[in-house]
């Protein structure tokens, strides 16, 4: 019965995304048409039916009625209950459910809360909203329902993807997938922004707080997601260039990009056209990661549920949407009015040389991404990997870097170069000083040595546009601004330093042996089965002690999951404020063969990884700087409301008394 | 100066740099992934024309049956990627992945020694029943020795 009423609720939401495009539509044209009027209320309607349809899933997932297609095929009884609720939308279908969810609610939340965009605008934006969702409520219903019932439920359901099954990976996708849809919601923003050409610095005051939404989920999701490979997947690495984590990073460095040129034509009324342009791209980033990982067309270590015979209908969808775009934005922006010019030595002038450079790595990223697939077609299989992300990307990140230590200082319209000699010098200085430092040690690589000494230039950079200001009167955007370039260079300092100083041991060890790795001792006591819920596993017991000093516990398993068959890494990690040791176990070695090695040794693979840490830290930095800045933003918004209402009040008495 | 210009001339002085930064940034991908992309081998073309041992590759293949040798040290192993028409022997120090075993397909990415023997670095294994490297989509032996006499006809 819930299955049933979660897809009744299905279609009813997709017919009335199709009303709110039509009414969107007519009132973009003319908003004192009657049908005009009925845009707001079918926004929230949908949003309401959409979080009906998705309780549903979850309540079938919870009870495990294996009737359901979807849940037979990802679910298992036996499995925990926490996993049974977030087995919801660990699979394609639940996570389509909930991709249109979160885009019907923030449709919903736009009708009731936005009041300051000229109607016109706002009725054009909900019909793009209601254009983009129809697309999905399509794909959805008829190529992915997630309530389909079987004829002959199974007794026992297949099971979910060991791999998903943790805290980590149960709560990443909806990170993401809100990051993505805020992105659409700033992409419905610029389609209705084009089509009435109301491109102003309202406009920009408007859409910000959503692209700040969308990037702080997307900084989240990508953290989240980076230390989740690092832990889960056991081979210690925080980042491989996979397709699947450049689905993710694409539209984050287009919705940064975003950010910043928004800033600019909020804050100066100049950069109208590249921050529309900016915004279909944006959009484009996240359907072409929906595309990448949902289509199939591609397998990678973190692709989950895909299936290729829905690629088809995702590139139509793509297709669609990104020309649809284009052409709306090829037909229009020569009608949108020129914005303020600014002097190339100006805050404008960094944003410009930042959204620059960004662009470029995200057309390296996306070319890097694509290049395997577009070969293929030719019948040329081609593995692209960190040789060509790494130093390509480092081209542009590090001017970037280098304009985000000046641009935060310099003045908006025009500055003069005297005024911001000394900070400069004081920031080139320690980058140089760290270089040298670095160098000197030696034994490190180029991208290393250059990651260390820009991150301690940008480190002290960003935090050089707090001198000279009163702390407490300092408007939480402006922190915001420097928690979040700080949390660049701390994360930079994070993978330099893993990079550059991490050390590794792989040994096959007996019960009694101790190994050492970096400033760690190793022992190992024991090695013992273990059993979990839905999951064997054979686990080691080991002390470990960081330079003589206190002995630790760390138990890294091997673990076998039965439902479905399939073996994880869950490793052991000890963490200080210095760094991290990292301690994965593999197989008994099968020592015994040609040269005659004992049996009873297991193979245990040690990690000293100084800062990793920092890398997540920095990630997390990054997003509280997007909080402090979304948060000052909407408080700024409250009280400029309240004070126009206060205003309209005083006046309205003095007419009284003048009456 | 720039401040001087009209909006529109600074619009299109922007758009002048925005363009060639991409266009740089477009042929600075192209060129790297000419020279920069490890490429994806099977035996055959090895046999072929082996890659210079400085290259980063990958190498794709099936473990060939009763090939796989452990060191003594207990993390090393020695085996034979083959694809029926050429092998290669492996060496690999570390943890291999749960599902490499005899018989089943691998992709080896590391360089080729001057002896002929490839040193890995990292090995992808089908990870699960449903992961399989993408090189090696719906590969097997049989399929793997079609393509390759495909190519060498």
């Amino acid at each position: 019965m819930m299955a049933e009423i979660g897809l009744a609720a299905l279609w009813l939401a997709a017919a009335l995304a199709l009303l709110q495009l039509a009414a969107g539509w007519a009132g973009a044209r003319d908003p004192e048409a009657p049908i005009a009027a009925l845009v707001r209320p079918v926004a929230v309607l949908q949003g309401g039916l959409c979080v009906v349809a998705f309780l549903a899933l979850i309540y079938v997932f919870a009870v495990t009625d294996l009737s359901v297609k979807l849940v037979a095929a990802n679910s298992h009884s036996m499995k925990p209950f926490i996993y049974k609720v977030t087995g919801a939308w660990g699979n394609h279908e639940g996570s389509m459910l909930l991709w249109i969810t979160v885009m019907a609610l923030a449709g919903g939340l736009i009708a009731i809360i936005e009041r300051r965009l000229p109607e016109r605008t706002m009725l054009a934006t909900l019909g793009a909203q209601g254009f983009v969702a129809l697309g999905f409520y399509a794909f959805l219903l008829l190529s992915s329902n997630p309530f389909e019932r079987l004829a002959q439920p199974p007794a026992q359901g297949n099971g979910m993807n060991p791999l998903l099954q943790d805290p980590g990976m149960a709560f990443h996708p909806p990170t993401l997938y809100v990051g993505y849809v805020g992105v659409s919601v700033a992409f419905s923003f610029a389609v209705g922004a084009l089509l009435t050409r109301a491109v102003t610095p309202d406009f920009a005051r408007v859409m910000r707080p959503w692209v700040l939404g969308a990037w702080i989920f997307l900084t989240l999701g990508i953290t989240a997601g980076s230390y989740w490979a690092y832990y889960e997947l056991g081979w210690g690495g925080w980042w491989f260039w996979d397709p699947v984590e450049n689905a993710a990073l694409m539209p984050w460095l287009a919705a940064t990009a975003l950010l910043h040129s928004a800033s600019v034509l909020a804050a100066r009324d100049a950069l109208r056209v590249w921050t529309i342009m900016l915004g279909v791209v944006a959009f484009s980033m996240s359907m072409i990661g929906t595309f990448l990982v949902r289509s199939g067309i591609l397998t990678s270590v973190h692709a989950f549920a895909v299936d290729p015979e829905r690629g088809s209908f995702i590139l139509a969808l793509l297709t669609i949407y990104i020309g649809g775009a284009l052409v709306v934005f090829a037909l229009r922006a020569g009608h949108i009015a020129e914005g303020k010019r600014f002097a190339p030595l100006s805050r404008e002038g960094a944003l410009v040389v930042n959204n620059v450079a960004l662009s470029a790595i995200l057309g390296i990223v996306l070319v890097g991404t694509l290049y395997p697939l577009l070969t293929e077609a030719f019948g040329v299989r081609v593995s692209v990997g960190p040789p060509y992300f790494n130093p390509v990307s480092a081209i542009f990140l590090l001017p970037m870097l280098a304009v985000l230590c000046v641009g935060p200082l310099l003045r908006w319209r025009r500055d003069e170069f005297a005024r911001i000699r000394l900070p400069m010098l004081i920031v080139a200085g320690i980058g140089l000083a760290v270089l040298i430092a670095v160098w000197l040690v030696g034994g490190i690589a180029i991208l290393p040595l250059l990651g260390l000494a820009t991150a301690a230039a940008v480190a002290v950079a960003s935090i050089l546009p707090l001198r000279g200001r009163r702390l407490t009167r300092t408007p939480l955007p402006v922190w915001g601004m420097v928690l979040a370039h700080l949390g660049m260079g701390v994360a930079l300092f994070g993978m330099a330093s893993d990079t550059a100083f991490q050390q590794e041991r792989l040994v096959a060890a007996g019960v009694g042996d101790t190994v050492e790795v970096g400033p760690w001792t190793a022992t190992l006591d024991g090695i013992a089965p273990v059993a979990g819920p839905n999951w064997t596993a054979m686990q080691a017991r080991m002390h470990v002690r960081y330079r003589g000093g206190d002995a630790q516990l760390a138990q890294p398993q091997s673990r076998s999951f039965w439902a479905p068959p399939q073996e994880t890494s869950e490793v052991a990690l000890v963490t200080r404020w210095n760094g991290q040791l990292y301690v994965a176990i593999g197989n008994e070695a099968q020592g015994q063969g040609d040269s005659g090695g004992e049996a009873g040794r297991w193979q245990l693979r040690l990690w000293w990884k100084p800062f990793v840490t920092f890398i997540w830290l920095g990630g997390l930095l990054i997003a509280l700087g997007g909080v402090l800045a979304l948060t000052g933003r909407v408080a700024g918004d409250i009280r400029r409301r309240e004070k126009v209402r206060r205003i309209g009040e005083r006046r309205a008495e003095l007419r009284e008394l003048a009456a | 100066m720039t401040s001087r210009l009209k909006p529109k001339h600074q619009r299109l002085v922007l758009l002048a740099v925005a363009l060639v930064a991409l266009i740089g940034a477009g042929l600075l991908a192209a060129w790297a992934l000419r020279s920069q992309a490890s490429y994806f081998y099977v035996p055959a073309d090895i046999a072929a024309a082996p890659p210079p041992p400085s290259q980063a590759i990958r190498l794709g293949g099936m473990v060939e049956k009763g090939s796989l040798r452990t060191a003594s040290d207990g993390v090393t192993v020695n085996f034979i990627v083959e694809d029926g028409a050429a092998k290669v022997p492996v060496t690999y120090t570390g943890i291999v992945p749960s599902l490499f075993v005899e018989g089943s397909g691998v992709v080896a990415e590391g360089k080729l020694g001057t002896d002929g023997t490839f040193v890995a670095d990292n090995l992808l294994a089908k990870h699960d029943e449903t992961y399989m490297p993408r090189e090696l989509e719906g590969m097997t032996t049989a399929q793997v020795r079609e393509d390759v006499q495909a190519t060498l006809e």
